[in-house]
C-alpha cells in the first residue's frame, strides 16, 4: 500500500469565471512508505496546492488522493498526517510544550500521556529544557523544530512540509535538513517536502519532483539516492553535484517553453 | 544603568510637569490675572482639598455610571463579536455602521435619551456610556476573532478540529489581546463619556454638573478643583485596564511578536 497516491487530478480555481486558474492539471504521483520526496517548481507551479490536496485542505476539481489506502478526508479526520509551514505557526498563548500537545489534546487524549508525549517529541528535536517558554522566546530555528515535534506528536505515517525551512537563514537552515533527516529516520516518517531551493531537495530527497506553471503540472521525476548516511561531506561530494545538475536542468527545461531565464535564477538563489 | 532610565522615564517629566506648575503660578501673579480669567495652581489645590468630601462624593456618581456602563457595554459588545465572527453576513453589515459611529460624537444621543426616564434616574448615563464602549469592543473584539492567522487554520483543519474546537482554542485566545486593546481605549471613553452626559441635563451630583454650576458661579478656583477630580478618575480608569491586562497576560496571554 503506498503512502501517498495521486491519480489523475487537476484542480481548476474560479471554474468558469475570468479569474479561472488552472492550478493542477492531470498530475498522478505515487510516494511509497518511508520515502521523502520534494516537490520543486517556480512560484505558481502547483506545488504547495498538490500538498494542499494530498493534505485535503484543499478538493480536487478531478482525479482521486488516496493517504495510506484511505481517501484523503478519511486520513485527514483520522489525523494520518502531520503539517509543518514556512511560518512555525506556533500559538502565541501557548508555551512549548502545550503547544506538542495542541493535536493530541484533539484527539481527546489524558493530560499524564499527552505530557508523556510532548517530553518524548522535545527530546526528539534536542530541545528538552524549552518546555515552559513561551513561542516568542525561541529563535526562528527553535520555533521551526517545535513544529516539526508538534506535526509527529501523534506519530503520524507521513509528514507534509510546505517550505518549512524558507524563512531560516542559509547555517540554520542546513542544519534544519540534517535534523530532519536524523527525525525521519528514527520515526521511519514519510515525508512530501515543497521547496523552492535545488540543495535541499537534492540533499534530502529520494526523488525530487519537478514541476513547472502555467498550468501546473508534473515534468520529470529525478531519483537523487545520496545514501542513507548523509553528512555535512555530502554537500561537497559528486553525486550530490550531479542531483543539483540534473534538477536545475529539468527546471531550465520547463523555462525554455516561456523564455523566461530571470525566474530560473529566482530559484537557484534560494 | 537603569536608575538613569528611570529618571530619565519618570524624573524628566515629573521635573517638567512641576516647572510647568510653578510657571503658571507666576504667570498668575506677575500679570496679575483676575481669578475668574485663571486661578493659580496654588489655589485650585487648596480647593480640592478644602472640597476633598463633596470631590469624592461627585466623583463616585460619575465614576459608577462609567464603570456600570463600561461592563455592561463590554459584555454586551463581547456577545455581539461572537455573533458577528459566526454568522458573516450580519458582520458585513454591522461593523461599518459601527466603525462609522465610533468616529462620530454619539454620547450627543444622552439628550434624546434623557427624555426616555425620569428626571433624575441615572440610567440614561449609564446607557450611553454602555454605547460608546460598545462599539469600541465589538469592533476590536470581532476583528480578533476572525483575523486569526491562516496557517492557524489551516493546522485546525489538519487536525480534523470541529468549529468549536477552533473558537475555543484559536479564535478566543487570540481575540484576548483586542480585548484589553479595547478596554484600554473605552475605560477613559466612559469616563469622559459620563462627564459629558451630565451636561445635558438631569440630576447635579457628578462631576461633570459641578463643573459646570461652579463656572456658572464663577467659582473658578472651585470648578478646576473639580476638573482635578475628573483628570484622577479618568486616570484611575486607565490604570487599572493597563494593570488588567498585564495581569491577563502574565496568565498566558502573552503577545509578543517581535520575533514574527
Amino acid at each position: 500500500m503506498s503512502a501517498v497516491h495521486v491519480a489523475g487530478v487537476s484542480k481548476i480555481f474560479n471554474q468558469g469565471t475570468p479569474k479561472q486558474v488552472d492550478a493542477l492539471v492531470d498530475v498522478n504521483l505515487t510516494v511509497e512508505p518511508g520515502e521523502f520526496v520534494s516537490l520543486i517548481g517556480p512560484s505558481g507551479c502547483g506545488k504547495s496546492t498538490l500538498l494542499r490536496l494530498i493534505a485535503n485542505l484543499l478538493e480536487p476539481t478531478t482525479g482521486a488522493v488516496t493517504v495510506n489506502g484511505k481517501t484523503a478526508a478519511q486520513s485527514r479526520l483520522d489525523q494520518d498526517y502531520g503539517m509543518a509551514f514556512q511560518q512555525a505557526g506556533l500559538f502565541d498563548w501557548r508555551s512549548v510544550a502545550k503547544n506538542i500537545e495542541l493535536p493530541l489534546e484533539l484527539k481527546g487524549w489524558d493530560t499524564e500521556k499527552r505530557a508523556a508525549r510532548a517530553k518524548e517529541m522535545l527530546d526528539l528535536v534536542k530541545l528538552p529544557e524549552f518546555a515552559d517558554l513561551m513561542p516568542w522566546q525561541l529563535s526562528g530555528g527553535m520555533q521551526q523544530r517545535i513544529a516539526i515535534a508538534r506535526a509527529l506528536a501523534a506519530h503520524p505515517p507521513l509528514l507534509l512540509m510546505d517550505e518549512p525551512f524558507g524563512a531560516l537563514d542559509e547555517m540554520t537552515r542546513e542544519y534544519m535538513q540534517g535534523e530532519l533527516l536524523r527525525i525521519c529516520a528514527e520515526t521511519k516518517t514519510t515525508v512530501v517536502f515543497v521547496t523552492h531551493s535545488i540543495p535541499e531537495a537534492v540533499y534530502l530527497s529520494n526523488r525530487v519532483v519537478v514541476m513547472s506553471p502555467r498550468p501546473g503540472r508534473i515534468t520529470e521525476v529525478i531519483n537523487v539516492n545520496l545514501g542513507e548516511n548523509r553528512s555535512e561531506d555530502t554537500r561537497a561530494a559528486d553525486n550530490f553535484f550531479a542531483g543539483i545538475t540534473a534538477v536545475r536542468e529539468a527546471l531550465r527545461g520547463t523555462h525554455a517553453d516561456h523564455a523566461n531565464a530571470g525566474a530560473i535564477r529566482g530559484v537557484e538563489d534560494r | 544603568m537603569t536608575f538613569v532610565n528611570r529618571l530619565r522615564n519618570f524624573g524628566v517629566p515629573f521635573v517638567f510637569g512641576v516647572a510647568f506648575l510653578a510657571f503658571w503660578e507666576g504667570a498668575v501673579k506677575f500679570f496679575n490675572l483676575k481669578p475668574y480669567f485663571l486661578a493659580p495652581p496654588s489655589k485650585i489645590l487648596s480647593q480640592f482639598f478644602d472640597n476633598a468630601s463633596r470631590i469624592w462624593d461627585a466623583a463616585s456618581v460619575s465614576g459608577m455610571n462609567a464603570l456600570v456602563g463600561l461592563i455592561a457595554g463590554t459584555a454586551f459588545g463581547v456577545a455581539m463579536s461572537f455573533i458577528l465572527s459566526r454568522f458573516r453576513f450580519l458582520n458585513s453589515l454591522i461593523t461599518p455602521l459601527a466603525i462609522a459611529l465610533n468616529a462620530v460624537p454619539i454620547f450627543v444621543l444622552v439628550a434624546v435619551l434623557n427624555n426616555m426616564y425620569s428626571i433624575t434616574s441615572e440610567i440614561p448615563r449609564r446607557i450611553m456610556v454602555s454605547l460608546v464602549v460598545y462599539f469600541i469592543v465589538l469592533v476590536n473584539v470581532a476583528k480578533g476573532l476572525t483575523q486569526v492567522k491562516t496557517t492557524h487554520l489551516e493546522l485546525m483543519r489538519s487536525y480534523a478540529a470541529s468549529d468549536i474546537q477552533i473558537l475555543r482554542k484559536v479564535r478566543v485566545p487570540n481575540a484576548i489581546p483586542y480585548l484589553f486593546t479595547a478596554l484600554k481605549i473605552s475605560a477613559p471613553a466612559a469616563v469622559i463619556t459620563s462627564f459629558v452626559s451630565e451636561y445635558f441635563g438631569g440630576s447635579q451630583n457628578g462631576l461633570g454638573s459641578r463643573i459646570t454650576s461652579n463656572i456658572a458661579n464663577s467659582k473658578n478656583a472651585a470648578a478646576w478643583a473639580y476638573v482635578l477630580g475628573a483628570c484622577l478618575l479618568g486616570l484611575v480608569f486607565y490604570l487599572v485596564s493597563v494593570v488588567l491586562e498585564n495581569v491577563a497576560s502574565r496568565g498566558g496571554g502573552a503577545t509578543n511578536n517581535t520575533n514574527k
